[in-house]
């Protein structure tokens, strides 16, 4: 479980995050939902320290994480794995040696324990067959997969994922969500996923945390996420929609287009 | 002074959190394969033809009759071991191990990889930036070496078929008046060089923030201010010790 407690950031005289508070529950599919620009990623990057709050506190299982000394914070790190956004693969590695990177570097494992480990969180994400493929052969989709794998190898308790459905197309969007919620559950990890998507915070999320020009403005299930009041959080499920009801036009208006083109051929 | 004071921090931050011995010491074999290897070539037809230059120069400006043409072999070796040798090595180093150390860097550090280091609890700087400094520390006076040497050979080739000398007289040029202290002052400043080189290309990458274009913009730096460092590094070396 993670808890934070009125984190403050400013860049600049600009103010990113205004004490922000909020629990993340383990073994459970917990949703940062906001619009571009909300301080969405600057939170998860207070969370796992790669940017300093300027306020507040940040506990991993009551253990004090931000402001902490530097042996303990790097205690809690090897317990923490990232999804990143454009998966942050290493490029000079081919992916079973990135997979394999955290177990050489955090573990003292053999390398024996290590080639299973590696085989094993490959075969559990799907690509059992492209541990000798370079990060640059990958489709968007199998980076992600790698990085899943990367992040779970050194039995992670602790999950971020910063959009991990950016970018992909709808399926593989769903089966990246459906295989983070699968770990999730059966590993018990505390899995924080920054999202804007509502297809997947509805789909997949537990606890949803919705923010708002960086102050917190609604915080639930999502299974009730529909009733909130809160006009802004309306307001963003309402464009939301908009989105993938213009999607569905466009693909319709598409494939409108092919038959007619079809027609016309015939 | 600010860029002056954050590049003291970066530089103690490499020390700090550093990585177990085993695992610098594969890395810093790894970069200087990379930044050896791959360098051996240009080094070699710079310093080359560098010689062969130096020779038919010297060679043409030295008319007078009295002046025996050994001195050329002798100012051959001089200007090479002193000068060309280490800074002009060094100056073809900044551009080729600096460009690709600010580029590789800053590519890493915009795609998140950094940050990926940074969240596994692993040192980035230490990581990433010690073993290039250390493979540079190690490299570069090798790579010097051979510049010498195929410098002052670029010069035999030179004299010998264009006539200005014999074989004989330039080695006899090359044997007078050496004073070893020179090659022992050439290694320090290719030492403190390669320090240079390495440390402003890591820093420069490391620090680079948005897109390609910025790593462009990064790696471009990264030279100019090495070439720089280099010359005033290179001048206060010939006042100390000398």
């Amino acid at each position: 479980m993670i808890e934070i407690h009125n984190i403050h950031k400013s860049f600049n005289g600009v103010k990113v995050l205004d004490g922000i508070s909020g629990v993340f529950e383990s073994g459970k599919m917990n949703m940062l939902l906001g619009a571009s620009g909300t301080g969405k990623s600057v939170l998860l990057k207070c969370i796992v320290g790669l940017v300093k709050p300027d306020l507040g506190s940040i506990t991993y299982d009551g253990r004090i994480f931000a402001n902490n000394k530097l042996d303990i914070k790097q205690e809690i790190r090897r317990k923490i794995g990232m999804l990143f956004q454009g998966s942050a693969l290493f490029d000079s590695m081919n992916v079973s040696e990135n997979v394999e990177f955290p177990l050489r570097m955090l573990t003292d494992m053999s390398r024996e324990e290590r080639r299973e480990r590696v085989e094993f969180c490959l075969k559990r994400v799907g690509l059992e067959n492209a541990g000798k493929k370079m990060p640059s052969e990958l489709s968007g989709g199998m980076k992600k997969r790698v990085g899943i794998a990367r992040a779970i190898a050194p039995h992670c308790t602790y999950l971020f994922c910063d959009e991990p459905n950016s970018g992909l197309d709808p399926l593989t969007a769903i089966t990246i969500d459906e295989l983070i919620k699968e770990i999730t559950q059966e590993y018990n990890i505390t899995t924080l996923v920054v999202t804007h998507d509502m297809n997947s915070v509805l789909e997949y999320g537990d606890n949803v945390m919705f923010l708002y020009k960086g102050k917190k403005l609604w915080e639930g299930h999502s299974t009730e996420i529909m009733d909130t009041h809160v006009k802004e959080l309306n307001d963003f499920i309402f464009s939301n929609r908009l989105m993938r009801d213009a999607k569905k036009v466009e693909q319709i208006e598409e494939q409108l287009e092919e038959e007619q083109n079809r027609e016309d051929q015939k | 002074m600010k860029t002056f004071g954050a590049f003291l921090l970066f530089l103690s931050s490499l020390v700090k959190r550093g990585e177990s011995p085993r695992i610098l010491f594969q890395r810093t074999i790894d970069e200087a394969i990379l930044i050896g290897i791959d360098s051996i070539f240009i080094v070699a037809v710079v310093s080359s033809f560098i010689g062969a230059v130096t020779c038919v120069q010297i060679s043409y400006n030295l008319t007078n009759a009295l002046i025996p043409k050994s001195t050329i072999g002798f100012m051959v070796r001089e200007m090479t071991i002193l000068e060309l040798a280490p800074t002009i090595t060094s100056i073809v180093l900044a551009g080729k191990v600096g460009s690709n150390i600010a580029g590789g860097l800053g590519t890493m550090r915009i795609t998140e990889q950094v940050d990926a280091l940074e969240v596994m609890g692993i040192n980035p700087s230490s990581y990433l930036v010690m073993p290039k400094i250390l493979a540079a520390l190690l490299v570069f006076p090798m790579l010097v070496i051979i510049a010498m040497f195929l410098s002052i050979l670029g010069g035999y080739l030179a004299g010998s078929l264009s006539g200005a000398l014999s074989g004989q007289e330039y080695i006899t040029g090359l044997r007078s008046s050496f004073i070893p202290y020179n090659i022992t002052f050439a290694l320090i400043k290719s030492v403190v060089f390669a320090f240079l080189v390495a440390s402003i290309s890591s820093y420069q990458g490391y620090f680079t923030s948005g897109g390609a274009l910025e790593v462009g913009r990064a790696s471009t730096k990264a030279v100019t201010n090495s070439v720089i460092a280099i010359l005033i590094a290179d001048y206060v070396c010939a006042e100390i010790l000398l």
